[in-house]
């Protein structure tokens, strides 16, 4: 997420780092490179210069330039800078009606039905909300079929009408809400330009009738320097109260997401990271934290995420169990390690979890394809073609019982190796993390440990 | 109404901020001073020509402006270096060949493929071509529905059949050769260039029509979305390396975008060729791409 940027302003800001002396000169270098980053990103030059100027200001007195680490500190005022762009409020979705009523803005193709299909089913899943959606979308072909169709899958009921006028599909899916005895609405509605006056106006009446409690905007993360214009479009048309953006799980470079909430003021309150749409960890949407985001483009992580994926992925007693067991000075075994290598298929695989963690993002693009989610699956393999005995007693494992075990899951044996070495590794890490905590365990990390390539 | 009349709304509010930034810069000073210098460069970024050749433009600029300057000098200079940049973007020849023509749409999602898809279907079936359509994005829901719609708006005929994008692509190819079609337009599902799994699926696409083929698909068009950014660097290099684009495609600019993007797409060491802009949601919102119009419009002069 955000790798442009982040290698960017890393590289920006090493020149400082280690430095026991700062002169301005050292900042206003570093400033140049900040500000060629930010625009080779997409951000808008109104959030640029805000960016810069309050770096500069904070950045040049005398306290940061001759403290300690001056480096260090220009570094924390450029995170809470970027915090700042980002809005500093961790805004949640309100219910503040029976019926709240949420409508879906945008251009085409920012990805409105998805994200529409997408924040439904989380409002299920964290709110425990019953909600419906209706498509107003009369002018894209099979929009309304799109809308049908996730809606089926995720089990949550759509507007069924074949009106082809916007206003009447409005007044037609509020009784279908009501009939249904859904507390919430979401409308998702056709992409419209921002030049398009006769869309804008039909997107007014829509409003009008509707009286939504939220107004969603919709924007692809790849957008370049007009996003803002449209956004301040929408927002001249209708009240927007939020954000969303999209597709931030491709390597867009990061512009819109640093600029919509400067230049508009509006909350950015979901990222859409993904195009599955479906439950728990498999709907691809996260709520939006600043402090989260600017630590990933900075490279310094994301562990509240990181733990919230943990959370959603895996159940408390097993969590329970694991650590007893750890903790007890009992051996992992080949059980327990496939429950750990589901879990961390559920959180979105290896690399989406590596970005997360602390000091972790420069060694993620080093790991990609070497670590991706078929090696999950290829371990998994080898441990399904072992007898239950050999899973409980990973010490049974011979060289006759490895080859078979190859044989069954069509692997190598060198395969098989591995993962017993990656068990033996992974006891040798709770032995350690028994001993001497987890500054122990990264240390040995750092030194060539943790886990073999696959 | 001409399609660049058209294209000149949709650019018109660019060539508004353009224009109105350029006359800023102009009351500056009338001379390329630092202050001068900076303003263009800002109206430039602000287009989305990016850094470097919002920079280079600049300096181009100073040389060939004389000093003082008016307005009209700055434009005309200006629109003349663009257009001269743009100029290796025109289309060689039509897509179009003699025989059987298979041409795939690649891109991100909600770049426009499939509308993309259904305008150039309507406009070749007008000029009296058969056109074969394939639904081969296997993986949005609604999306073989979407391309089923525009080729029944078309007048084209559709290949939907089951199985993953290759298999709907191979049957496509196979029925345009046996039935004599002029062009098989095979769409695909959108995906992000960083996903290097879903790009090696177009490779297979690739594979699998050339073995009906050899030489199909004999294009592949990357639609870009004209309000993007930077971003459309990085999905040509990786569309470029997996898919073999040989030819793009903008569309979305009946916005405020400005897709000034194409300046840093023509700067690169081989530039591809821009086949089509589309400037709306209607079968006739297709046009071509030409470097002199499109450098005029977007530095908001009128058609020469």
């Amino acid at each position: 997420m955000f790798d442009f940027l982040s290698e960017k302003l890393q590289s920006a800001f090493k020149s400082l780092k280690g430095k026991g002396i700062l002169t301005e000169a050292d900042v206003e270098a570093a400033l140049r490179e900040l500000r060629l980053a930010l625009l080779e990103a997409d951000v808008s030059l109104s959030a640029i210069k805000h960016l810069t100027a309050n770096v500069r200001q904070l950045a040049t007195g005398e306290k940061v330039l001759s403290g300690i680490n001056p480096g260090e500190q220009v570094t924390k005022i450029v995170y809470d800078q970027i915090v700042e762009l980002l809005g500093t409020e961790e805004p949640e979705l309100t219910f503040p009606a029976p019926l709240t009523v949420i409508l879906m803005v945008g251009l085409q193709g920012s990805g409105k039905t998805t994200s529409s299909a997408k924040i439904a089913q989380y409002c299920v899943d964290k709110y425990g909300r019953k909600p419906v959606m209706a498509s107003l979308d009369v002018y894209r072909p099979a929009a309304i079929a799109q809308l049908e169709e996730l809606g089926k899958r995720l089990d949550i009921p759509t507007l069924s009408s074949t009106s082809t006028s916007p206003q009447e599909r409005t007044k037609q899916a509020l009784s279908f809400a009501k009939e249904s005895g859904a507390n919430l609405l979401i409308l998702d509605t056709a992409g419209r330009t921002d030049l398009n006056e006769e869309l804008m106006e039909e997107l007014k009446d829509i409003h009008k009738l509707s009286v939504p409690h939220h107004v969603i905007l919709c924007a692809d993360a790849q957008a370049g320097h007009s996003a803002v214009d449209v956004a301040e479009a929408f927002k001249k048309t209708i009240p927007v109260s939020g954000l969303v953006l999209t597709r931030v799980d491709g390597d867009a470079r990061g512009g819109a997401a640093l600029s919509m909430r400067h230049v508009t003021g509006v909350p950015i309150l979901f990222l859409g990271v993904g195009e599955a749409v479906g439950r728990g960890n498999a709907n691809k949407i996260e709520p939006f934290r600043p402090h989260g985001l600017a630590g990933r483009i900075l490279g310094q992580g994301d562990v509240l995420s990181l733990v919230e994926k943990v959370q959603a992925a895996s159940s408390e007693e097993d969590n329970a169990a694991l650590e007893k067991k750890m903790m007890s000075g009992k051996e992992l075994d080949f059980n327990d390690i496939s429950k750990q290598l589901k879990m961390m298929q559920r959180m979105g695989g290896m690399g989406n979890m590596l970005g997360l963690l602390p000091g972790m993002g420069a060694l993620k693009g080093k790991l990609e394809g070497k670590m991706d989610d078929k090696m999950l699956a290829r371990q998994q393999a080898v441990i399904s073609s072992m007898t239950p005995k050999e899973r409980k007693n990973p010490k049974l494992l011979n060289a006759k019982r490895r080859m078979r075990i190859a044989k069954g899951c069509g692997l190598q044996v060198a395969d098989v190796n591995k993962l017993v070495k990656m068990q033996e590794g992974l006891n040798q890490m709770t032995k350690m993390l028994r001993k001497g905590g987890l500054s122990a365990l990264t240390g040995a990390m750092g030194k060539g440990g943790g886990f073999p390539k696959f | 109404m001409s399609f660049w009349k058209r294209l000149t709304g949709g650019l018109g509010k660019t060539a508004q901020t353009v224009e109105s930034g350029l006359r800023a810069a102009l009351g500056l000073s009338g001379t390329m001073d630092a202050e001068t210098r900076e303003a263009v460069e800002e109206v430039l970024l602000k287009a989305d020509v990016g850094v470097r050749v919002a920079t280079a433009l600049v300096s181009e600029l100073a040389k060939k402006l004389p000093s003082p300057f008016t307005e009209d000098q700055l434009k005309a200079v200006l629109a003349g270096l663009i257009e001269a940049r743009l100029k290796v973007l025109e289309a060689p020849a039509p897509l179009l060949r003699e025989s059987l023509t298979v041409v795939a749409m690649v891109g991100v999602n909600g770049s426009g493929k499939t509308t993309t898809l259904g305008k150039m279907a309507a406009q070749w079936q007008a000029a009296g071509k058969r056109v074969l359509a394939a639904a081969g994005d296997t993986f949005r829901a609604g999306a073989t529905e979407q391309v089923s719609v525009w080729a029944e708006r078309a007048g084209a005929d559709l290949v939907d059949a089951g199985g993953d994008a290759a298999a709907v692509a191979y049957a496509a190819v196979k029925k345009g050769m046996n039935e004599a079609y002029d062009v098989v337009l095979i769409d695909t599902a959108g995906r992000l260039p960083n996903r290097a799994d879903l790009m090696a699926e177009l490779g297979k696409i690739r594979r699998v029509v050339a073995k009906l083929l050899p030489e199909a698909p004999h294009h592949t068009l990357l639609v870009l979305d004209g309000t993007q950014g930077q971003a459309v660097l990085r999905q040509v290099e990786a569309f470029g390396a997996e898919a073999g684009v040989d030819g793009l495609i903008v569309t979305k600019l009946d916005s405020s975008a400005k897709a000034g993007f194409l300046l840093a797409l023509a700067a690169l060491e081989t530039p591809l060729p821009v086949y089509y802009l589309g400037i709306g949601e209607g079968v006739d919102d297709l046009g071509n791409f030409e470097a002199a119009a499109f450098a005029r419009s977007l530095v908001g002069l009128s058609e020469a």
